[in-house]
Order: C-alpha cells, then structure tokens, then sequence
C-alpha cells in the first residue's frame, strides 16, 4: 500500500486558480465518496484551505492512483485539466509523507509557522473519518502528522515570535512591565491595526481600555465595544497619567504628543514607564519622547522591523524542524512496513499449516489399516510435505517470477532461507563431473 | 587543613557555577539553570561549611582579615542571591552576579589565611550586631547593584531597539525595578543599623562613637546615597535609568568603602 499525495497550493498557483480548484466543507462529503470511488484508491483524505488544495490517498497503484485524482480535481470543478495540470504537484512514498509532515508543521505555510493550518487538517481528516474515507493507514498517518507539528512547535521556536505587528507589540509589551494584568490600554484614535492591537492586549490579560478620539461618539462606539471608557479628545492630558500602553493612530498632520507633554504627566505616574505605539502615518508621537527616561516608544516602522526579524528567525528554526520531520519519516516507515509484513506471515503460518494437516489426516487413514511401518510412512510424510511446500516457489522460480525478476526472487530466496550462494565456477566443474 | 579543603572546594564549585550561569545566558534551556542552580547550592552548602571551619579554628566570627572577609562577603552575596532567584526565578541574574562572587573568592584565596586571634579590643559581641549588618546590607547592596546593570542594559535595548537574544533572556523592567527596589529596602536599614552598632561599640572600645575614621567617613557617603535613592523613591516615586545608574554607582563606592579603604588607607578598621 502506498500513499500519495496530489494538490495544488500558493507556491504553485495563484489566488484564481487556488479558488477554482477549493472544495467547500459543506458539501465535502460527495467529493470524499467520489474520490475512494476511483479505480485503485482505498482511503482518501480532501483538505482545502484558502492557500492550499490537497487530496491524500493510499492505493496500490502509485502512478494510475496519481493519474486519477489529478484528473479528478479537473473533473470534480468541470475545469478543463488543462487549466489545473501546471499547478498540480503529487508524490509519493517518502515525499509524500514528507510533503504532509511537512504542511502540518507549517513550514509549507505562506507564513512560515504560522498556527492555523493544523487545525485545518485536522477538520479536513475529521470528515474524512466521518464520511469513512479514511482508513488503517491514512488514520495514523494524519495522527502522526500531528504529533510530528506538536513536537515541531515545542522543539523548536518556529511558533515562537511574533510575526505580526500587533503581537509583537504585546510581546514588547512583556518585556516593559512584567505582567499586563493590572496595565491599562489608551486608543487615541481609530484604526483598524489600533483596534486590533487593543483586542491583543485585551486577551493578553490587560485590565481595561479607555478610548479617545476627535468625535467623541466614535469614542464612545468603540469604548462601548471594548467595555472601557471614552475621554473627550480635549481631556486627553488629564487622563494620559492612567494609560500604561498608549496606541495611537489619529488622522492628525502634527504630533499629538510632544515631550513637553508628558512631563507632568510622568511625574503624576511617579515615573512609571509608559509604552508608546504610534501605528499613525504621519506618526503622531514626536520621536523624542523615547528620550525620556520613563517613556518607550515604537512606531510602525519599528515594529515592522521586530516582525521582519522574527520571520527569519523562524526560518533558522525552520532547519531543526526539517531535521525533526527526517526523524519520523524514518519511524513512520518502520510502521508501513511491519503493516505489510505482519499479514503475510500470517498467511504464510496459515498456508503451512493446512498442508501439515491435510498430509497427516492422509497418513493417518492408512495407517489404522496397516499398522507398524513407521518409519517409511514418517520418510513419505515428510518428504510429501517438503514438495508441497516447495511445489508453488519452485513453479514460480522457473518461470522466471513475474515479469523478469528472477534475480529478485533468487537473492530474497538465498537471505530467507540462508543459503549460501553457489558460485558458477563450481557449477561448471560440477557439470563436467557428470 | 579542612577549611583549606572546604575553600577550595566552595572555589571551584563557584567556578563551574559561573560558566554555567554564563552559558545560561548564551544558550539557555531549562535543564541547565537547574543544574546551575544544584551546583550553586552545593557550592553555598561548601562555603558555609569552610566559614564553620574558619570559626571553630580562630574562635570568633571570620571576618577579621582580608582573606575571611572577602570570604564572607561572597558567602552573604550568594545567600542574598538564593533567595531572589528562589523568590523571583530570574536565573539571568545569577549571570551577572556569580562572576563577581568568584572573583571575590579568588581575591580571598590571593590573600594570606593564616589563622590570627582576635585584637582584644574587638572582643565584644558587638562584633555579631555590627558585621553581619553591615555585611547583609553589602550582599543586597551587590544584587541591587547587578540588577540595575541588567535594568541600564534592558532599557537600552528597548530604546534603541536592539531586541537580540540578551534582551529576549533579560527580565521586564518592571521585575528588574521589583527586585532592585526590594534589595535597597532590605539594605539600607541593615547599613543603619550597622553604623549605629558601630558607634556604640566604637564608643566602648575606642572610648568614642565617631572619629572620622576612613572607613566610618565612606560608610558615611555610601549611606547618603543608599538614602539619597530611597528618599527619590517614596516622595517622588524616582526610578528609571538615571536612579539605575546612581545605584551602580552605589555599589561601587560599597565596594570602595569594603575594599578600597582597609588596603589603601590606614585606620582602626585596617585589618592587616
């Protein structure tokens, strides 16, 4: 059995291609039947996200199994095969696995690391399971899977730093005041980064939001949202003294807060830090705030600079990642592989032991009727036993096995059964013996 | 002989415990503070054992020499340490305080060790009251030291936006002003104190309470600043950079006023 692995995703094809090509979770449940429906697959696993389209399978038959489901993601779409077959990538065997290994642990994402995509597979092989389009192999591949980006993600630091600018402010954040329970987040102005900022803070643990913007009923709207509190705009510096986190990001050409500004205010916190972040463009704090002793400011710039700093540290934990994933390929192998191994001895012991039976049910029969003479009927026993066994291998070894792999057969014969390999200098002699 | 062995022993111990911390500080995984930590505190359990040694050997508390009190003060600086590191986890500031402790016990080992009875002036259980105040306030005065050298250095980072592996390592200011804050609350009244005893014992050993001694006069300034500093704090709420550097400026007159004055400047508290 083998597992292949055929799709299309956002290194090989473009947004109009990829929304073309997506199945919808609604109705997965008739492409999963179609697709375990084909000719040769057995189990089948459909996963679609916005950046990727994947369909893993096992079969018997790697290349026509391959054929089928490229031609079936053409079909499935009514799109031309024409149209996807530049885009289509597929494997098998080990790149197959690696491929999954590999997009389960992110480090096929369009964001190296990023944590979404895992838990999108895991949807995906759930209906898969639903449906009963999974099966034996394709179960623990995908459990493995997921163990394997569960010990990505704690080994290795792929998950570990911000890779958006609101995050990384929070994490900047940590670094200023050890904890952000008791911190109070000041939004001065609307923006959609601002709000999004908050919102991290917010489920980051900061106890509460006070919101001020020029219209004093967008304040209120978005105080209201946050559960905090609006200040009028012009009352900004009579309240600034109880805001630990100030985001802001106004509309206004000039600064809104200057040096001069914060000076009582810093005195009425006793100089505990605050902590700027200007996400406005025209920026809204004057730069030379960051001078003062209590004051840490960031703008977007800066805080684009943490991301894009981060996202290449990701990628040097990206090579331990890959060393992990070498690792389990290994062990997962081991596993295919005793699956395989483990039913045939089986119907080998079975095969075998029929024979032994059939041969001493006939020697018995005779034997009640002529006692004694046991040693000769032993001797016909056995050697009788002997040729069964040998009849099938050897009728097959002289026909050369199947198509033309005689010295296959031979070499596997020769390690089964230990026999030492006769060299041909010696058959020569032996023939002109003869 | 045992306290040589038990020294020595408490130096390399120290020794490893340094590089440990240090490497802590380049590559750090759980693991290894741990064992940094384990050895740390067999180095302490070592230490103090050679401390009992030295006080079973001369009969009266080690401190009178060079030697025993540079000694002692590491001792006090690890007990002072253990006990942030247990109350806070911030085992960075082992990195930074560990190697000064090992430089302090190799500075001991530089001097000589022999064992010499006590002056029988300083006969007195004052000599209890006074030094191990004065060598408390010392040990926090280190840790409040090396914490606002980790504060300089993470609030440099932060604003000039260096966010290198050592800033990830280092604490957030707000821990590092925590810790910073306690040692000068516990110290100061400890260095009060010490002064006062001092006084009193100066008084009836040397027949007055204050007589400008060196030591007395640098202990004197060392006190303003620790003062100076605590005063800013509970008025005005001071801290930040420049009260980080006036802390390690603090430390360093300490130090000035252990070291410097008993090898450079003669006086009645110059014990070799």
């Amino acid at each position: 059995m083998n597992i292949i692995v055929v799709g299309l995703s956002h290194k090989t094809a473009s947004v109009d291609i990829r929304e073309k090509v997506a199945f919808s979770p609604n109705s997965i449940e008739q492409p999963l039947k179609a697709l375990i429906a084909l000719e040769g697959i057995v189990e089948g696993v459909i996963v679609s996200t916005c950046n990727r389209v994947e369909i893993y399978a096992t079969t018997r038959d790697i290349a026509g199994g391959i054929g089928r489901i490229r031609r079936f993601l053409a079909d499935w779409h009514q799109l031309a095969y024409d149209t996807i077959e530049p885009h289509l990538y597929s494997y098998h065997g080990e790149a197959a696995i690696r491929h999954v290994f590999r997009v389960a642990s992110s480090l096929d994402s369009m964001v190296v690391g990023e944590p979404q995509i895992l838990g999108q597979i895991k949807t995906s092989y759930g209906y898969a399971a639903e449906y009963g389009a999974s099966g034996i192999i394709l179960n623990r591949f995908l459990h493995k899977a997921f163990s394997v980006a569960k010990r990505v993600r704690t080994e290795t630091k792929i998950a570990s730093s911000a890779v958006s600018v609101s995050f990384a402010a929070v994490e900047l954040a940590r670094k200023i005041f050890d904890s952000l329970s008791d911190k109070t987040v000041l939004l001065i102005g609307a923006g959609e980064m601002c709000e999004l900022a908050a919102r991290h803070f917010l489920t980051n643990g900061a106890k509460g939001v006070l919101v001020t913007n020029r219209t004093y009923e967008k304040a209120q709207r978005l105080a209201e949202e946050f559960e905090g509190q609006a200040i009028p705009f012009e009352e900004l510096f009579d309240h600034l003294h109880k805001a630990d986190i100030i985001l802001t990001s106004t509309g206004a050409p000039h600064f809104v807060v200057t040096p001069k500004d914060l000076r009582e205010v810093i005195q009425r916190r006793r100089m505990k830090p605050m902590f700027f972040i200007d996400i406005a463009v025209p920026r809204d704090v004057d730069p030379a705030v960051n001078d003062l002793d209590a004051v840490y400011l960031y703008d977007l710039d800066d805080l684009q600079q943490v991301v894009s700093a981060n996202l290449e540290n990701r990628l040097q934990e990206a090579e331990k990642a890959e060393a992990i994933i070498a690792e389990e390929i290994v062990q997962f192998y081991k596993w295919i592989a005793t699956l395989e191994v483990t039913p045939t001895i089986v119907a080998l012991r079975t095969r075998l032991d029929e024979l032994r039976r059939a041969e001493i049910t006939r020697t018995l029969s005779g034997w009640k009727d002529a006692p004694g003479d046991a040693e000769k009927r032993l001797e016909t026993l056995t050697a009788a036993l002997v040729n069964k066994i040998l009849h099938q291998p050897t009728v097959v070894l002289k026909k050369g096995g199947q198509g033309n792999r005689t010295d296959l057969y031979l070499d596997a014969l020769r390690a089964l059964f230990d026999l030492e390999t006769p060299t041909p200098v010696e058959e020569e002699t032996d023939g002109a013996d003869l | 002989m045992m306290t040589q062995i038990s020294f020595y022993l408490t130096l390399a111990l120290y020794g490893v415990t340094t590089l440990l911390y240090l490497a802590c500080l380049l590559r750090s995984t759980p693991c290894m503070a741990l064992a940094a930590r384990r050895v740390l505190i067999a180095g302490f359990l070592a230490h103090c054992l050679a401390t009992i040694h030295r006080y079973i050997a001369v009969g009266h508390l080690p401190i009178t020499n060079m030697h025993e009190s540079l000694s002692f003060f590491a001792l006090s600086i690890v007990a002072a340490y253990l006990y942030f590191e247990f109350r806070f986890k911030v085992t960075t500031l082992g990195s930074f305080v560990l190697p000064l402790v090992t430089l302090l016990l190799i500075g001991s080992s530089a001097f000589p060790s022999e064992l010499r009875p006590l002056n029988p002036a300083l006969q007195s259980a004052w000599i209890y009251s006074h030094t191990l105040l004065a060598f408390g306030a010392y040990a926090f005065f280190t840790i409040a030291g090396g914490v606002a050298g980790m504060y300089l250095l993470q609030s440099h980072f932060l604003k000039k936006k260096q966010l290198g592996p050592l800033f990830q390592k280092l604490p957030s200011l707000d821990t590092l002003d925590d810790i910073g804050y306690r040692c000068l609350s516990y110290g100061f009244p400890m260095l009060t104190l010490a002064i006062i005893t001092g006084a009193i014992w100066a008084a009836q050993a040397w027949g007055s309470y204050w007589s400008w001694d060196p030591k007395e006069t640098w202990s004197l300034i060392t006190w303003f600043i620790y003062a100076a500093l605590l005063h800013g704090r509970l008025t005005t709420g001071w801290r930040g950079r420049r009260a980080a550097w006036l802390t390690v400026a603090g430390f360093l007159i300490m130090l000035f006023t252990f070291i410097g004055v008993n090898l450079w400047i003669p006086g009645l508290h110059s014990y070799n």
